[in-house]
C-alpha cells in the first residue's frame, strides 16, 4: 500500500479498484466511515477472527490516527501526551493492509452504485459500508452560542484550542456538570484558569451519581478551585467578536475568555440520513448492527439500537464485537444493549457508578459513610441482587460490583458485609464476626484516630477490657465520629466470646443514623458542619437524604448554630412552617394574625371581619393565647388573606412555628386596682423583641401584672409575674398532656433585667434542648440548677446569652406573610401546578 | 430515569401535560387539580417524578404537603409514609393510595389520568410503576 494514501497532506489521489484490489484474489471490500475507536474496535476484532477476509478501508474526518478519545481529558490536564493515547499507530494500519485515509470526511453514499465520495472527491467502492461517525458535542441554542471561543469537548482539535486559550491564562466557563465538563473544567484548573462550572440540574453529574456523592464531588472540585452553580440555567453566551461573558437567567453574568460547552452529544447521524437509512435519534440497527440497508451496518455513538443511544465507550466495544463476530461469517451473535458504568477521570477523585441506583419500591439502600476518609459508598439491592452502585471516594470495588451487577448474581450470602468490598471477611462472608475475625492485625478500624485491629485486641486482652467505652478510652478507637463503633463491638465480640455483652444503645436521633441528638448537635458546632449534606457525610447517614424526623431536626440544629449563615432548608420544615398557616385536618389552613400582647383595636377587628367576609372564612375562635383564630381557609387564598390582613397592619402570629407563638398578658397597673406593673406593656416589649425567633418546639410567654396571676404565666415557658418590689421570672411551664407548672428561677427589679433574662433563657434553650423537646421536659432533664449557674450565677454568661439571642434576631424576624403576601416569596407552594379536565 | 418512564402500549392513553420537572421543588410537590380530585406530584432528590391521589390511605391528609425523603413522603396528619412510586403505605401501617402515570420528556411531565381514575383506585396495570 502507498504510503501516500495514508497522508492527510498529501494530494488526492483517484484511487481505482484494480489498484485497491491488485493486492491479492478479489475479496470484499469493507469501507470504514469513521477512523474513531467503535469503528476500528471492529476492524481490530474483525482482524482477529477473519484476517484478509476483507480489503479494508478506513476514512477518518481527523488528521490524526486513531486514538483513545477517553484519554482527552488527561491529555488537557497534562497528565498525558497525545502519542501516549494514540492506540493505532500508521504503522499499524499499513501492517495489517489498511488503506487510512485521515483528514478526509466522507460526504456521501451512493447506495445504487455501492460507493462512498469523500470531501475531496474520492470516490471508493464498497461491499460492505460501516458507518462509525460517532457524535457530535450538543451546542445549546442561546444567543452568542456560535461565537469564537465557544468549544466543545469531543476531539483533540477542543482539546488544542482549550489549551491554547489556558496557555493566556484567565476565566473559562464550562457549561454542564456532567461526566466530560467536570473533566474540561479540571484540566483547564490545573492548566491555571479560573473555572465556573454552570450546571443546570441541582447536583452534578446527575445522571451518574446520587445527590450525596454529587455534593461530595462538588466540595472537592470547590476544594480545587473550581467555582460550581448549580442550578444554573444559561440565558446567553455574550461577546462581539470573541466571547467575553456568560449569561444566567437569574441575571448573573460570569465573565469569561472561553466558554467549554459540554452539556451532551448528538449522534452524528447526517451521512446516514442523507443516504435514506432510517434514522431516528441516531441511524438505527437492529441487534448484529445492520442499517435499513442490508449492505451497511453502523456501530458506535451514532446509532440508535432498540430505541437507546448510547454514549460510554463499554456499549461501543460490545458493538463493535458482534457486528466483528458476523463480518467474520459468524452467526448468533446479537447485541442486546447494555448495562454500564461510570468513572470520573480527575487525578484523585475517585467516583464510580454503575447500574440503576434511583432506588424505589422493593429496593434497599446499603449505605456506607466513613467521613474521616471522605468516602461514601451506596449500594442498592433488589430482591437479592445487586441494581445499583454509586462510589465516591473508594472506587476500588467498582469493577466487583459491577460484575455482580451485570451477572446478576445472587448476593443474599454477602448483604452484610459487601459494602465493605470484595474479599471481606470471605471466611465465612455471611457473618460480620467471622469477617471481622478475618481481617489483618494491621487493618485500620477507626479511621479518624488510625487505631488498627491489632491495637484493639492487644488492648482488650491485655487490660481486660469487656465494653466499647473502656476501647474508646484506652485506644481512642470510635472516640471521634463513632462511625467504626459497631465494628470495635465486634471485635470486642470476636475477642471475648461469651464474656462479651454489648451495651445498651443510646436513643439514635432516627432510623438514619445511630447518633444521638446531642451527639449531632456537637458535631454540627465542633467540625463546623454548615450543610445539611456535611452533616449526613460526617455523621454518616445510612440514608441519601434522611428523613421526615431528622431534617426538620438538622434543619433548625444548623439555623441555631449558624445565623445569619446557613440558608433556611424549605423542603425540610414541616408544612405549617413552609405554609405559614396551620393546617387543618380536610386540608384548609387556619390563620393566626398576632395580636402584641393581646392587644387589638377597632380598626384591626374590622379587618379581620371583612376578611371574613370576603373569604367566607367558616370558623372564627378566640385563642387560649389570647389572639383570633380564623378556620378553614383555602390554601390558594393564604397570600390574599394576608395581603388585606397586612394591609391593617397586622403580621403573622407564628401560630404555626416550633418558635415563639405569643406573650400573654392582664391589664396590669394601667386600669387593674390590684395591677402592680405594666404588665401589658412589658409584654408587649417581650412580644417585640422574641418574635420570629426558631426554637427547638413552640414557646409561649405570659406576664401576670399581681401574683395573682391571671395570665397563667406559671405554666408557661417562660412566665413573669409582677410584685410591687419588680419581677419573677418563671421558667419551664406548659399546659398540655403532661401539665408542669415552673420552677422559679430569679427575681428581679427592672423590665431591662426581664428583656435580658427572658433573651439569655431563650437562647440556652435553642442551643441545649433537642428538636421537638418542649421547655418543660428540658428544665426536668438538666436540673433548675444548670439553667440558674447558665443564668442567675454567671451574668457575663447571661449577657453573651442575650447578645447571641439578638444577633440571630436580626436575621428572622421578617414578616413571612408579607414576603409572601407582596413579594411573591415561595409562590408555588400556594398555586395549584395545573387545573385539568 | 428510564425506569420510571412509562412505556404504554395501549393506544388510547391519554397524556395531560401538566408542567415541568423545574416547576415541582426538589424533595417537593405541587398539586394538579382534576375533576375526580387533587393528584400531587413529587419530585426526588433524584429528579425523578411521581404522582400520587393527593389524599393519605389513613385520614385523607394531603400527601402533597409532606416532607419528601428518598422515595417516601410523610403524610403531614399523622406521620404516615407513603411510597411514591406504588401510593402503598409503609408498614407497619397498611393501605394504599392510588397512583398515575408520569411521563417525563426532556423537561416536560405528562400524567396519564385516564388510566387512573382514582375512583378505580389509580392506575392499576397502566402503569410501569409497579
Amino acid at each position: 500500500m502507498d504510503m501516500h494514501l495514508s497522508s492527510n497532506n498529501g494530494p488526492a489521489v483517484e484511487l481505482n479498484e484494480a489498484e485497491l484490489r491488485s493486492a491479492g484474489p478479489a475479496r470484499e471490500r469493507l469501507v470504514v466511515v469513521g477512523n474513531g475507536m467503535a469503528g476500528m474496535k471492529t476492524v481490530e476484532e474483525l482482524l482477529a477472527k477473519a484476517p484478509g477476509r476483507f480489503d479494508v478501508t478506513v476514512f477518518g474526518a481527523e488528521p490524526h490516527p486513531n486514538y483513545n478519545r477517553i484519554m482527552l481529558s488527561p491529555v488537557l490536564a497534562g497528565e498525558k501526551t497525545f502519542d501516549q493515547i494514540v492506540l493505532n499507530s500508521r504503522e499499524w494500519y499499513d501492517a495489517n493492509g489498511i488503506t487510512l485515509l485521515t483528514g478526509e470526511p466522507v460526504e456521501g453514499i451512493d447506495r445504487e452504485a455501492k460507493t462512498v465520495v469523500s470531501q475531496s472527491g474520492r470516490v471508493v467502492p464498497y461491499d460492505r459500508l460501516l458507518i462509525a461517525t460517532g457524535s457530535m458535542p450538543f451546542i445549546i441554542p442561546v444567543p452568542g452560542s456560535t461565537l469564537p471561543g465557544v468549544i466543545g469537548f469531543r476531539d483533540l482539535a477542543d482539546v488544542d484550542a482549550m489549551l491554547a486559550a489556558a496557555a493566556k491564562g484567565g476565566r473559562a466557563v464550562v457549561i454542564g456538570g456532567g461526566l466530560l465538563g467536570l473533566e474540561a473544567a479540571n484540566g483547564l484548573r490545573v492548566k491555571g484558569m479560573e473555572v465556573t462550572v454552570v450546571h443546570l440540574m441541582p447536583t452534578l453529574m446527575e445522571r451518574q451519581l446520587d445527590p450525596s456523592a454529587g455534593m461530595l464531588l462538588q466540595r472537592e472540585l470547590e476544594r480545587r478551585g473550581i467555582e460550581v452553580l448549580t442550578g444554573a440555567d444559561t440565558a446567553e453566551i455574550v461577546g462581539d467578536e470573541w466571547v467575553s461573558a456568560v449569561r444566567l437567567k437569574d441575571g448573573r453574568e460570569l465573565p469569561a475568555d472561553i466558554v467549554v460547552m459540554a452539556v451532551g452529544i448528538r449522534p452524528n447521524m447526517a451521512l446516514g440520513k442523507a443516504a435514506g437509512l432510517d434514522c431516528g435519534r441516531g441511524i438505527r440497527v437492529d441487534d448484529q448492527m445492520r442499517t435499513s440497508d442490508p449492505s451497511i451496518y453502523a456501530v458506535g455513538e451514532c446509532v440508535e439500537h432498540r430505541g437507546v443511544t448510547w454514549g460510554l465507550v463499554a456499549p461501543l466495544f460490545e458493538m463493535a464485537k458482534v457486528l466483528a463476530h458476523d463480518l467474520a461469517g459468524g452467526e448468533g451473535a446479537a447485541y442486546t444493549g447494555s448495562v454500564t458504568s461510570t468513572k470520573l477521570k480527575v487525578t484523585g477523585v475517585d467516583v464510580f457508578s454503575a447500574g440503576d441506583f434511583s432506588g424505589g419500591a422493593g429496593t434497599e439502600d446499603i449505605v456506607f459513610r466513613d467521613a474521616a476518609r471522605g468516602v461514601y459508598k451506596r449500594l442498592v439491592l433488589k430482591d437479592g441482587k445487586l441494581l445499583g452502585a454509586v462510589l465516591y471516594g473508594d472506587t476500588k470495588d467498582g469493577a466487583w460490583y459491577f460484575s455482580l451487577l451485570k451477572d446478576g448474581a445472587d448476593v443474599s450470602a454477602e448483604r452484610d458485609t459487601m459494602i465493605f468490598g470484595q474479599g471481606f471477611g470471605s471466611a465465612d462472608a455471611g457473618d460480620p464476626n467471622a469477617a471481622i475475625a478475618a481481617l489483618p492485625d494491621s487493618a485500620e478500624i477507626c479511621g479518624c484516630n488510625g487505631v488498627c485491629k491489632g491495637t484493639i485486641v492487644k488492648a482488650i486482652t491485655e487490660k481486660g477490657l469487656t465494653s466499647l467505652d473502656e476501647v474508646k478510652a484506652h485506644t481512642k478507637a470510635s472516640a471521634s465520629c463513632g462511625g467504626c463503633s459497631g465494628t470495635v463491638e465486634r471485635l470486642l465480640a470476636v475477642t471475648l466470646g461469651d464474656g462479651f455483652t454489648a451495651a445498651p444503645k443510646v436513643k439514635p436521633m432516627c432510623k438514619c443514623t445511630h447518633h444521638t441528638h446531642d451527639a449531632v448537635r456537637a458535631a454540627i458546632v465542633d467540625h463546623g458542619l454548615k450543610t445539611m449534606a456535611d452533616v449526613f457525610q460526617a455523621m454518616e447517614w445510612t440514608t441519601p437524604d434522611g428523613c421526615a424526623s431528622c431534617r426538620p431536626a438538622l434543619n433548625y440544629y444548623l439555623l441555631c448554630a449558624w445565623p445569619g449563615e446557613y440558608r433556611d432548608d424549605y423542603q425540610s420544615r414541616y408544612i405549617n412552617e413552609r405554609a405559614h398557616a396551620n393546617i387543618q385536618k380536610d386540608g384548609t389552613y387556619s390563620v393566626v394574625p398576632r395580636m402584641w400582647g393581646g392587644l387589638t383595636t377597632a380598626a384591626e377587628l374590622r379587618a379581620i371581619a371583612d376578611v371574613v367576609d370576603k373569604f367566607a372564612i367558616p370558623t372564627v375562635k378566640v385563642t387560649g393565647g389570647q389572639r383570633i383564630d380564623l378556620f378553614g381557609v383555602k390554601k390558594e387564598d393564604l397570600p390574599a388573606v394576608w395581603a388585606d390582613l397586612n394591609a391593617a397592619g397586622m403580621v403573622s402570629g407564628h401560630a404555626y412555628a416550633k418558635g415563639l407563638r405569643t406573650v400573654k398578658t392582664c391589664v396590669g397597673s394601667e386600669w387593674c386596682r390590684f395591677g402592680t406593673q405594666d404588665s401589658t406593656g412589658l409584654g408587649v416589649k417581650l412580644e417585640r423583641m422574641t418574635w420570629g425567633t426558631w426554637t427547638p418546639h413552640k414557646v409561649k410567654l405570659a406576664v401576670s401584672g399581681c401574683p395573682r396571676n391571671c395570665a397563667e404565666a406559671t405554666i408557661k415557658d417562660l412566665g413573669v409575674v409582677c410584685i410591687d418590689s419588680g419581677y419573677e421570672l418563671h421558667v419551664g411551664g406548659n399546659g398540655g398532656l403532661h401539665v408542669r407548672a415552673c420552677d422559679l428561677l430569679v427575681r428581679v427589679a427592672t423590665e431591662e433585667e426581664v428583656l435580658e433574662y427572658t433573651g439569655a433563657f431563650m437562647q440556652l434553650y435553642r442551643e441545649e434542648a433537642r428538636y421537638l423537646e418542649r421547655t418543660a421536659p428540658w428544665v426536668e432533664r438538666v436540673g433548675l440548677d444548670h439553667i440558674k449557674a447558665a443564668l442567675v450565677d454567671d451574668p457575663e454568661r447571661r449577657r453573651a446569652l442575650n447578645a447571641r439571642f439578638l444577633f440571630s434576631q436580626t436575621f428572622s424576624q421578617d414578616d413571612p406573610w408579607a414576603e409572601r403576601a407582596a413579594k411573591g416569596v415561595d409562590r408555588h407552594e400556594f398555586n395549584l401546578l395545573a387545573e385539568v379536565g | 430515569m428510564d425506569s420510571i418512564i412509562m412505556e404504554n402500549a395501549a393506544a388510547e392513553t391519554v397524556w395531560t401535560l401538566v408542567g415541568t420537572v423545574d416547576d415541582i421543588p426538589v424533595l417537593g410537590s405541587r398539586v394538579v387539580r382534576t375533576p375526580d380530585g387533587d393528584i400531587a406530584l413529587f419530585r426526588t432528590a433524584a429528579d425523578e417524578v411521581f404522582a400520587l391521589e393527593d389524599a393519605c390511605p389513613h385520614k385523607r391528609g394531603p400527601l402533597s404537603q409532606g416532607i419528601v425523603h428518598g422515595r417516601r413522603v410523610t403524610c403531614p396528619l399523622h406521620n404516615w409514609v407513603i411510597e411514591l412510586a406504588t401510593g402503598e403505605a409503609v408498614a407497619p401501617d397498611e393501605g394504599r393510595t392510588g397512583h398515575v402515570p408520569v411521563r417525563v420528556d426532556g423537561r416536560s411531565v405528562a400524567i396519564a389520568l385516564g388510566e387512573a381514575k382514582l375512583s378505580r383506585g389509580g392506575c392499576r396495570k397502566a402503569c410501569g410503576h409497579v
